[in-house]
């Protein structure tokens, strides 16, 4: 094992601060029916923290996948410094190519000893030297400043030391990249601290660190530069102090700040008769850890939560379904008091919710288009009363033809069908067991444009038919064009609460960046 | 940060959550083996005051720690191997056949144990890490094979007249200073079988090898987490392949040990062997989930598991059902605590976690 | 236009090659064709006596039918279980000692005092064995669904103990039943040439049938065995849906347990349904259903079960010991699942379509 060439001179980190550590030159990378990375460069440079930053499907996940030889990519080059051009077609050769990475979901054996996790799989010979190792591991640890015993259980750590492992492993085993994958998103503000005293360090020592992120409070204190992606496409690179917060937010979300015209026209105004919430919740909470929030949504009306990914949008309409556990609050339906805390009582109260992870909490892979669409009514129906064979099939049919659904047959194993088409399976699901309430949470992402503005349509129309619906997107302009009022999320708490001439791009954007005035 | 944490709640639990999974579980056999050694000294008396009472057990058992030890090898790994009973009777037969049908010899017949214990493991190894195939399935497979192929070369049972073998079976060797004293005042020296000294030194090796060895280390990494094991630079199928490897080897080695202590052939030899195994490393601590488990923890499984169907029987229960019954119960708890403790972790860390974001 | 029918009558010919069902149907088409060259007198039924007089068909095919129904009936129960919860129950062979020994405890009267007058109506025995066996599958299934234990090690609970319950429970007697109305059912019915077993697990399968049709089990039982997380957000309990098919489980065990009591009119707690455990997985996998759960086929598993014994009984003819049945039975299993392993099959199914392309260019081109 070699040690670690970290404990460069001041002067030598000073040169290499400016010399580039990586460089990828014109990556593209496309799946099937998707361009993922189109000609993106991204440069990072010895000893700078550099944020990557972009919305879903923006194409940073893909980068980062190309890079530790996740997926092969279809054209570009990768050089690396003093090794030139490198090829990387798996995470091992990653490795030795010097780039380790951190991902949020730890990739660590938590049943093993801190000391182990560091050492696993590495070295010569074929004992394991306890002692030597846990001194060799005391001294990596205490030289990172992470206060933990070697020999604790992985599993017995937080998160937040667990990450710390993984980067003093990644450290100790001679990386120049160092790739953070939403590092912080499950760690309170004190081990975000000391996280970021840690890639600070780092940095001192000339490695390249990318970090990924959606905090931007958390970029603006700690990185050096930006690189922006954007529907697999590089808007720019940028010095951090060259780029405010507002125009971050707006090159993410590919709006310019005066960019908002003739969107006001399409929205709906409510007569006044309508203002009979449907739903209330008082400060409703669950375990997911969003702050408690209040909310409410009339008849008819079409409401939205916005943020960036991971504010806790997701988790505030979760919480409203009793999809996760509530923990408190008070919960209203048609002003009378209800109790929500599984699915099917919400279900019963007539609300409806079209899951944000369309394969993990959507879909029945591998049951039939028919049996996907009428499951919901099923099951709120009751089980001693299934529909007969003709009947289900005329209501699939029903919603086949009505949202338009590309499929062979009503027998076709959803899963065969594309993502529009199974989102419109889902929605159809919904649809059918016309719901008072319907939550949609990102009920367009990555589906073609041509459904996008369909499903938009159908929210309107169906508000316009009297059902209130909430719907959530991570396109700005699909808000504005659908919802009345917004709900802005930051952190994990309801921040801001925008409508009628508030409406616009521009307060959007500045209440979701917060903090910084201009 | 959950050292700061951890220092408000309290001393004991602190002790707890830093002890590892293996360690904690390992422990609480060791107290229950403790505990249940004491209550028979105790309240029962009768014979378990005497040493040879504890050596009887072992000499009874030998096989099925040699067994025990592959299953928890497998099991650490994540996985599970039901086809080790099949191999006992299998390798009785085999060599039982071999020695006195066929006139063979004893080192040879060793040799055929070894060599069909390894044949299974090989096959089974290979179908489980390089096609995939779940363990449950294959191993099943395994075991039918192995019974089937055992009634195939030889039904009726018979006891086993090579000299040799007889000689070797019949070895004691004396245990110094545990000796007893019968009612009529003769001394009668205390003694084990071959088989145990075979059956400690597996298990010492074993224990040996997954504490001290990269290769064992990385039976516990795959079994903790299987996609991070790789990531870190462990070849899980080799991992999962040498598993299944050792564990036929084992079970051919206890096939042996089980046929020098009865000495004959019958395909009903070892019938249960498999789930006693599973059961003993159950109650040794080794997690059904994977990554955790001790080999010391599986011997004293195993002597668990023996001492309270003699406790059982001396208290009066001594029909034939009250074993199996007591067996499952102590199973039966032994897995509801694993869930419960893990469970009750998991939620430590998840209120931890979600403290942490509030 | 010749191209565009080829293609039709290929996606109908592969459609039907990608139902599960052709499985047990390709086994039951090769063990007949095997029957009809080595000797087609095995296909010979005849027309025969009992000792009372009654006529009865006697022919391997009958003995199929007669013999496979408790694994059928079994497979029934194994296959709910196994979609749900993605694991299988190894207890069911002890589970049926246990329902067979209540059955004998009711019908018996305590242990020893058997005077040779049944102590109950058969109905009331059989019942009682019924709500037992569900007990115990709701044992297993709060294992599983509740504590979430792995199924087959939740399972090896009852599994190790459950013969030695069952010869608790009649303190280790075997008293046999002399009563004739209590061997109808295991036996033939007056005057019935067929095995009346053949007809209880007739009548077991339209039944689960019946529920399939007029409940929503199937529908929830998938759902939750392929995705949980989703079945979950759409009204459905997981957890209680793992655990009502452990139940359901049960009862296929009482009704299995009791044919086997009444075939013999009395049990052995250590030899009864020994290794059944085994051969109702295996008739589910030969169905063509993953063990991992999700979809299944009913009908298959059912299929499977009398493919088994189609199995068995064709060794049997060709003088297999039935101890040495398990390793030819091992070959097979073993066989079928190299064949189903996703390694196996991509390359296979790469191979064929290396095969196919030149076959298909040329159909285009003509």
């Amino acid at each position: 094992m070699s040690p670690a060439p970290f404990f460069y001179n001041e002067m030598k980190v000073n040169d290499m601060r400016e010399a580039s550590v990586l460089e990828m030159r014109g990556i593209y990378k496309s799946f099937p029916g998707v361009k993922a990375l189109q000609n993106v460069d991204f440069t990072l440079r010895a000893g700078e923290i550099h944020a990557l930053m972009g919305e879903n499907g923006a194409g940073k996940s893909t980068l980062i996948k190309v890079l530790t030889g996740v997926y092969p990519m279809d054209a570009g080059e990768i050089q690396i410094k003093d090794k030139g051009p490198v090829q990387i077609h798996s995470p091992q050769q990653a490795q030795q190519a010097g780039i380790s990475t951190v991902y949020q979901e730890i990739s660590l054996c938590p049943n093993l000893s801190v000391a182990e996790n560091i050492f696993l799989g590495r070295g010569e010979g074929r004992l394991v030297s306890w002692r030597e190792m846990n001194r060799k591991a005391g001294t990596l640890l205490d030289s990172l400043g992470i206060r933990v015993k070697p020999t604790q259980q992985l599993a017995s750590c937080s998160i937040a030391v667990q990450q710390m492992v993984a980067i003093a492993r990644a450290v100790d085993m001679d990386c120049r990249v160092l790739i953070l994958d939403e590092p912080t998103s499950s760690l309170d503000e004190s081990e975000v601290e000391k996280l970021f005293h840690l890639m600070r360090d780092l940095r001192e020592r000339g490695v390249g660190i990318i970090f990924v992120t959606h905090f931007l409070d958390q970029v603006y204190e700690v990185c050096d530069r930006i690189t922006v992606l954007r529907d697999g496409k590089l808007v720019g690179e940028y010095e951090i102090e060259n780029l405010p917060r507002v125009q971050l937010v707006s090159k993410m979300l590919g709006k310019e700040l005066d960019d908002m015209a003739d969107i006001k026209n399409n929205i709906p105004v409510y007569s006044e008769e309508s203002f009979t919430p449907v739903y209330e919740a008082k400060g409703l909470c669950s375990t997911e850890g969003i702050q408690p929030f209040d909310f409410y949504i009339r008849c008819g009306e079409v409401n939205g939560f916005t943020g960036l990914l991971g504010s806790g949008r997701s988790e505030s309409v979760r919480a409203i379904f009793g999809a996760d556990k509530v923990t408190g609050g008070e919960v209203r339906v048609d002003g009378k008091p209800v109790k929500i805390t599984k699915p099917i009582e919400a279900m019963r109260c007539g609300l409806g919710y079209l899951a944000e992870d369309r394969k993990r909490d959507g879909i029945i892979g591998d049951l039939s288009v028919r049996d996907n669409i009428i499951l919901a009514l099923q099951v709120k129906t009751g089980f001693f009363k299934p529909f007969s064979k003709a009947q289900a099939t005329k209501f699939a049919d029903e919603y086949i033809k009505l949202l338009d659904i590309k499929t062979a047959s009503v027998n076709t194993p959803i899963k065969s069908l594309s993502g529009g088409n199974q989102q419109k399976v889902i929605l159809g699901r919904w649809l059918l067991t016309h719901p008072k309430y319907l939550i949609l949470d990102e009920p367009t992402r990555g589906i073609d444009v041509g459904t996008k503005i369909e499903i938009q349509k159908l929210v309107l129309k169906l508000a316009s038919e009297g059902m209130s619906v909430t719907f959530i997107s991570s396109e700005t302009d699909e808000m504005l064009r659908t919802c009345s009022r917004l709900i802005v999320m930051r952190d994990r708490r309801v921040v801001g609460e925008l409508t009628g001439d508030q409406l616009t791009q521009n307060t959007i954007m500045n209440t979701i960046a917060g903090g910084e005035k201009e | 940060m959950s050292n700061t944490a951890l220092q408000g709640r309290g001393k004991p639990q602190l002790r707890l959550r830093n002890m590892t999974d293996t360690n904690l579980l390992t422990m609480i056999t060791i107290i229950v083996f403790v505990v249940m050694y004491l209550f028979a000294v105790i309240v029962l008396k009768k014979g378990f005051l005497k040493p040879q009472m504890l050596l009887n057990i072992l000499n009874e058992n030998a096989a099925l720690i040699i067994l025990s030890c592959g299953m928890s090898l497998v099991m650490i790994t994540g996985g599970i191997d039901i086809s080790v009973g099949g191999v006992t009777a299998l390798v009785c037969t085999a060599c039982a056949v071999y020695l006195d049908k066929q006139g063979g010899n004893v080192p040879m017949a060793i040799l055929l144990a070894v060599g069909i214990g390894l044949a299974f493991g090989l096959v089974q190894g290979y179908l489980v890490a390089y096609l995939e195939i779940q363990p449950f399935i294959v191993t099943l497979a395994g075991m039918f094979f192995a019974r089937g192929m055992t009634t195939i070369i030889n039904t009726d049972p018979f006891n086993v007249a090579h000299p040799g073998f007889v000689a070797l079976k019949g070895t004691r060797i004396t245990v110094p200073f545990l000796g007893s004293y019968n009612k009529h005042g003769n001394y009668i020296s205390a003694y084990i079988e071959i088989g145990v000294i075979v059956a400690l030194l597996a298990a010492a090796v074993l224990f040996l090898v997954l504490k001290w060895t990269k290769t064992g280390r990385s039976f516990y990494a795959v079994g903790g987490n299987r996609q991070s094991a790789l990531m870190l630079g462990v070849n899980v199928r080799r991992t999962v392949f040498l598993s299944h490897l050792f564990c036929g080897l084992l079970a051919g080695i206890g096939g042996f040990v089980y046929f020098m202590h009865v000495g004959s052939c019958a395909p009903s030899h070892a019938s249960g062997a498999e789930m006693n195994a599973i059961a003993s490393s159950i109650i040794g601590g080794t997690m059904l989930t994977g990554g955790v488990g001790n080999i010391i923890g599986t011997f004293f499984g195993v002597v668990s598991l023996a001492l309270i169907q003699q406790i059982v029987s001396s208290v009066g229960l001594d029909q034939a059902w009250w074993t199996g019954i007591t067996v499952a119960a102590m199973l039966c708890v032994f897995l509801v605590v694993q869930s419960v403790i893990i469970s009750r972790r998991k939620k430590a860390n998840l209120t931890a976690a979600a403290e942490n974001t509030r | 236009m010749t191209a565009k029918t080829t293609v039709k009558s290929g996606s109908f010919l592969s459609g039907l090659l990608r139902h599960q069902i052709v499985i047990p149907l390709a086994a039951i088409l090769l063990l007949t064709l095997f029957n009809l060259i080595a000797d087609p007198s095995f296909f010979r039924i005849k027309l025969g006596m009992t000792n009372a007089g009654n006529p009865v068909l006697t022919g391997n095919l009958i003995t199929i039918l007669d013999s496979g129904s408790e694994l059928a009936i079994l497979a029934i129960g194994m296959t709910l279980v196994t979609a749900a919860s993605g694991g299988q129950d190894i207890s069911v062979g002890a589970a049926i000692a246990i329902s067979g020994s209540v059955i004998l405890r009711i019908l018996c009267g305590p242990p020893g005092a058997y005077s040779g007058e049944l102590q109950a109506p058969i109905f009331v025995a059989f019942l009682a064995a019924c709500a037992v066996s569900m007990i115990f599958g709701a044992f297993n299934g709060s294992l599983v669904a509740f504590f979430r234990i792995q199924p087959m090690v939740a399972t090896l609970i009852l599994f190790t103990a459950g013969r030695s319950i069952a010869a608790w429970i009649n303190n280790n007697k075997l008293p046999i039943i002399s009563d004739d109305r209590f061997s109808y059912y295991g036996g033939y019915l007056p005057g019935v040439p067929i095995p009346t077993p053949f007809f209880i697990a007739v009548i077991c399968f339209v039944i689960t049938w019946a529920i399939l049709k007029f409940t929503n089990l199937g529908l929830y039982v998938q759902s939750v065995g392929i995705n949980e997380k989703t079945s979950r957000l759409n009204g459905l309990n997981p957890e209680l849906i793992k655990f009502a098919t452990y139940v359901l489980l049960g009862l296929c065990v009482a009704v299995s347990g009791f044919i086997k009591v009444s075939r013999v009119s009395t049990l052995n707690y250590s030899v009864i349904a020994k290794d059944i455990e085994m051969d109702a997985i295996l008739a589910v996998a030969l169905g063509g259903n993953a063990l991992s759960g999700g979809k299944f086929s009913m009908s298959a598993s059912v299929l499977g079960a009398y493919v088994l014994q189609y199995l068995t009984t064709t060794l049997y003819k060709f003088h297999v010991k039935p101890e040495s049945l398990s390793a030819y039975k091992a070959v097979v299993v073993i066989l079928l699942v190299i064949l189903s392993a996703p390694a196996v099959r991509e390359k296979l199914s790469s191979l064929v379509k290396k095969l196919h392309s030149p076959a298909s260019s040329a159909g285009q081109s003509a």
